[in-house]
């Protein structure tokens, strides 16, 4: 038994290598073909061969940034109320009304975005945004990753013994300072590893923005108006990948984006499990 | 991680000491969190009220042929059918390879491994693979899968799909596995062990039976991820169109080896971008049945779990 188990495990192992060499060949003769200077210059266009990548990353940046900006506060809100404050009656309640929203799939979002958020909120409060933009995006994505940044920090600090909070109320501490004073800095390590999660989410999340950042390859950094990022590039050349195969450039280009994405995601998941494990308190 | 014990100790403690006086600060703070856990269901309960209110004329005028329809180009006749069967068809294939193949993998790090290099590469590569963006899952299921293996997946049909979405969501399913069995106290293996059962009779007979509903609930989440998923599809063959047939005599065995397929997502995505007025409705409905079945696949683990919750206790 013990055999087809290990097996088992390594085949783990043996996914993280096929990533990695399915990204890499195809990105390697993607470089080959292409001069560095087109990815600072003349926008994101793959099928007439240029290949602005920084495009993609300015527009990532902007929807991720406007995502953690809605997430983080709501998130971890959501978790110091849940973990110090609520009743558990109250807890019983909303906790899993939180996990219902968690468990909604990002594609139904993303109509949201496109057919509510944007009309609704976004045009209503600038009347000079586009039908597609980062603004109603970055939203789409923020609320897809508050519920992560919930339960994460959330776990942190009922990871808090009791013996601290008792402590500061022996003190004669008010629960506020309770809450935000001992418990919140003694989960710190856990808050912040849930930031840099939701910002590794927030990167990687396609359907949102395929549907409601649009598709515009001019670089653009004003929120009001669409642009394509690394992922929604990844979904654009996917839906018209039946034209496009073999070795030509904007087929490779794919891998590229992808290998990007993947280092991204894994340098931030690394550096989470760092912060966690080095600036957790031991208790 | 430790959980509070005793919840209900900082409740006493704050009202002997804080009594019933009125704290300005205080009550500022909780109102202001309870604000924004509130606004965040505040979203869901519209995005949920806006979709039905949205979907209702299509139920209201086709009823369950909006279910039993085929794709097509005309709105008044286009159905989610075709994505409905290819998403069971996917989740089928999740449920037959990852999850034995989770769940094998985590005894193995939980029960048999010893804490050394090799192990804990495993589990630091385990968990590195859970937070890798689906979509990069997408491009290896259409290097892999669609691709090198194209002789033996036929390409983009539901097994290369199916096979995509399972080595996605198998971190997530040796993660959730490993927490259920760590959850089971270590006495448990002691008393079994000395009464003379084997390593693999301890886990047989006590360690999975104790572990079994807290891993189906992580199967649970880990299906309805797999349900919900669309980006690696994009790149694994489904159909991203309005319409499309397969041959008229094929074999069930043939539709699921040879045939072209989508998915439920998939359609909602294909539709969300159509720019004709009709599909914003037909949209809102295809999200409708979504949620519906995610909903009660959930609930169907949910019970499946508690009769096994009865069956251990017994």
């Amino acid at each position: 038994m013990r055999r087809t188990f290990l097996g088992a495990a390594v085949f783990s192992v043996a996914i993280s290598v096929a990533i990695i060499v399915s990204l890499i060949g195809e990105a390697g003769s993607f470089l080959d073909k292409i001069d560095f200077s087109q990815f600072f210059a003349d926008g994101w266009f793959p099928r007439r061969g240029r290949f602005q990548v920084m495009a993609l990353i300015a527009h990532s940046a902007i929807i991720t940034g406007v995502a953690v900006v809605l997430a983080v506060p709501l998130g971890i809100g959501s978790a110091i109320y849940l973990s110090e404050y609520a009743r558990s009656g109250t807890r019983r309640l909303l906790k899993p009304a939180l996990e219902v929203l968690a468990g909604v799939p990002s594609v139904v979002l993303g109509v949201f975005a496109l057919n509510f958020i944007t009309p609704q909120l976004v045009k209503r409060m600038f009347s000079t945004a586009e039908t597609s933009n980062l603004l109603a995006a970055g939203l789409g994505v923020g609320i897809l990753i508050v519920p992560l940044v919930a339960s994460i920090s959330e776990d942190a600090m009922r990871a808090v013994p009791d013996s601290l909070r008792q402590a500061a109320y022996g003190l004669g501490a008010k629960p506020w300072h309770v809450s935000l004073r001992v418990v919140v800095p003694a989960a710190l390590s856990g808050i912040v590893a849930a930031i840099i999660l939701a910002v590794s989410r927030a990167i990687g999340e396609t359907m949102v923005v395929a549907l409601a950042a649009g598709n515009a390859g001019i670089l653009s950094v004003n929120p009001l108006e669409g642009g394509i990022t690394l992922t929604g590039a990844i979904a654009a050349l996917a839906i018209g990948s039946d034209q496009v195969a073999g070795d030509n450039a904007a087929f490779q280009s794919l891998f590229f984006i992808g290998l990007l994405l993947f280092v991204m995601t894994f340098v931030l998941n690394i550096i989470s499990e760092r912060v966690v494990r080095r600036y957790r308190q031991r208790y | 991680m430790t959980t509070r014990t005793v919840p209900t100790t900082p409740d006493l403690v704050r009202a002997a000491l804080a009594g019933r006086r009125f704290n300005l600060v205080d009550s500022l703070l909780a109102g202001a969190l309870l604000l924004s856990l509130l606004s965040s269901l505040l979203v869901l309960i519209t995005l949920l009220a806006d979709t039905v209110r949205t979907a209702l004329p299509v139920f209201a005028d086709r009823g369950m042929d909006f279910v039993t329809s085929s794709l097509s180009a005309d709105p008044a006749k286009a159905g989610v059918l075709q994505g409905i069967l290819g998403s069971l068809a996917l989740t089928g294939f999740v449920l037959m390879i990852g999850f034995p193949l989770g769940v094998s993998a985590a005894i193995y790090l939980e029960e048999y491994a010893t804490d050394n290099g090799f192990t804990r590469f495993i589990t630091a590569n385990v968990r590195n693979l859970a937070g890798v963006p689906s979509v990069v899952y997408g491009i290896l299921g259409l290097a892999l899968f669609v691709n090198l293996l194209g002789g033996l997946t036929n390409g983009r049909t539901v097994v290369s799909g199916g096979l995509t979405l399972t080595v996605l969501v198998l971190p997530i399913m040796i993660i959730t596995t490993s927490e259920a069995l760590r959850a089971v106290p270590g006495t448990v293996r002691e008393a079994s062990f000395g009464v003379g059962a084997t390593k693999w009779e301890t886990i047989r007979h006590h360690v999975l039976p104790i572990a079994l509903p807290t891993i189906l609930t992580g199967t649970v989440l880990t299906v309805a991820r797999a349900f919900g998923e669309s980006a690696p599809l994009l790149l694994a063959g489904a159909l991203v169109t309005n319409f499309f047939q397969p041959s008229a005599d094929a074999s069930v065995v043939q539709l699921i080896t040879d045939e072209r397929y989508t998915a439920l997502p998939l359609v909602v995505f294909n539709w969300a971008r159509q720019p004709q007025e009709e599909f914003v409705q037909l949209t809102a409905a295809a999200v409708v049945v979504l949620l519906v079945l995610l909903l009660s696949v959930n609930a169907t683990t949910i019970l499946l779990r508690d009769r096994f919750e009865m069956k251990a206790l017994r």
